[in-house]
């Protein structure tokens, strides 16, 4: 099976991103939360968090966690993302098409400026 | 919802708020038998039997924030759309496990979907669960277990982008073999 055969390229992974994190200043951590209850889902919520997962890889970002969570309670803004910016307070986006979420990806955790015409009251 | 990877999706999500510190995902395509099942199983809090009996009732759920929960009955319906059956058990303090089982070659049946994305967002999005994928299509299968990788990886998190995008190859290599298996001679 390939999960097993494959370990070990998993153990060079590994190494390679201890020498990262050696390099780096500690920068802290970004937080992205994404609504994942049954109306969120139905909205769209799991192609949104695919967007976000794909920015990752494509951009190379690390120290970036990825969150899903039920039901955050603001129905009519499915899907919903959330972004946590190490000492800064949260910011809650509505209505995030993956499309959305590559610019929420871009513009406020890469470059640090909210995408305010989003961003809805958390 | 448009595939049947959302619902799995919406159902595990009702495991994770359950508390459960492992979920299995099983899909099971039998053509020649005609038949599609999928089970979720986990060791969350489980149900009484009274909350168990509601379940499948629209108007109750264990949520305060909203009055419906509505993604049990909508993957109950969906099945028994399809000339299939649908089940749930439950214990307290042990777990509960939802089966559906759909005639594969029903007009009505949703597509399987995306797995792929499905898995990928139960398993980035909550690594405190230990998850157990397993896809089977008549003697094949594929099984992804999720503890030794976050064993060898001792503490890197799963997000970071070579071990996202390790994660993905083993999952699309693992589903690409159970559903094509003449690829396995193009792969060596």
């Amino acid at each position: 099976m390939p999960s097993i055969k494959s370990l070990d390229d998993l153990k060079k992974i590994r190494e390679e991103a201890l020498k990262k994190q050696q390099l780096k200043e500690t920068s802290g951590k970004t937080e992205v939360v994404v609504g994942m209850g049954t109306v969120g889902i139905a909205a769209g919520a799991r192609e949104t968090l695919k967007a976000i997962l794909d920015m990752i890889e494509s951009e190379d970002l690390s120290d970036i966690i990825v969150r899903q969570t039920g039901n955050i309670g603001l129905d009519s803004f499915e899907p919903i993302v959330q972004v946590n910016l190490t000492g800064e307070s949260k910011v809650t986006y509505g209505k995030v098409s993956p499309e959305i979420a590559r610019r929420i990806m871009k513009e406020h955790v890469m470059g640090g400026e909210i995408v305010t015409e989003y961003q809805i009251e958390g | 919802m448009r595939e049947l990877a959302l619902h799995i999706l919406d159902i595990a999500e009702n495991s994770i708020s359950a508390g459960a510190s492992q979920i299995r995902i099983e899909i099971d395509e039998q053509l020649k038998e005609d038949i599609l099942k999928i089970s979720i199983e986990d060791n969350g809090k489980g149900m009484n039997e009274e909350m168990l009996a509601k379940i499948t009732d629209p108007f109750i759920t264990s949520r305060t924030t909203r009055k419906v929960g509505l993604g049990i009955p909508f993957f109950k319906a969906a099945a028994e759309a399809c000339e299939g059956s649908f089940s749930i058990e439950s214990q307290p303090g042990i777990g509960t496990r939802v089966e559906a089982v759909f005639r594969h070659s029903h007009i009505d049946r949703m597509p399987v979907g995306d797995i792929i994305g499905t898995f990928l967002t139960l398993l980035i999005g909550t690594p405190e669960v230990h998850w157990l994928f397993e896809y089977k299509m008549d003697d094949r299968h594929f099984v992804f277990d999720d503890e030794p990788i976050k064993e060898t990886l001792d503490g890197i998190p799963l997000t970071e982008p070579a071990v996202m995008k390790f994660i993905r190859e083993t999952l699309e290599e693992g589903v690409q073999i159970v559903k094509h298996p003449e690829s396995l001679n193009v792969m060596g």
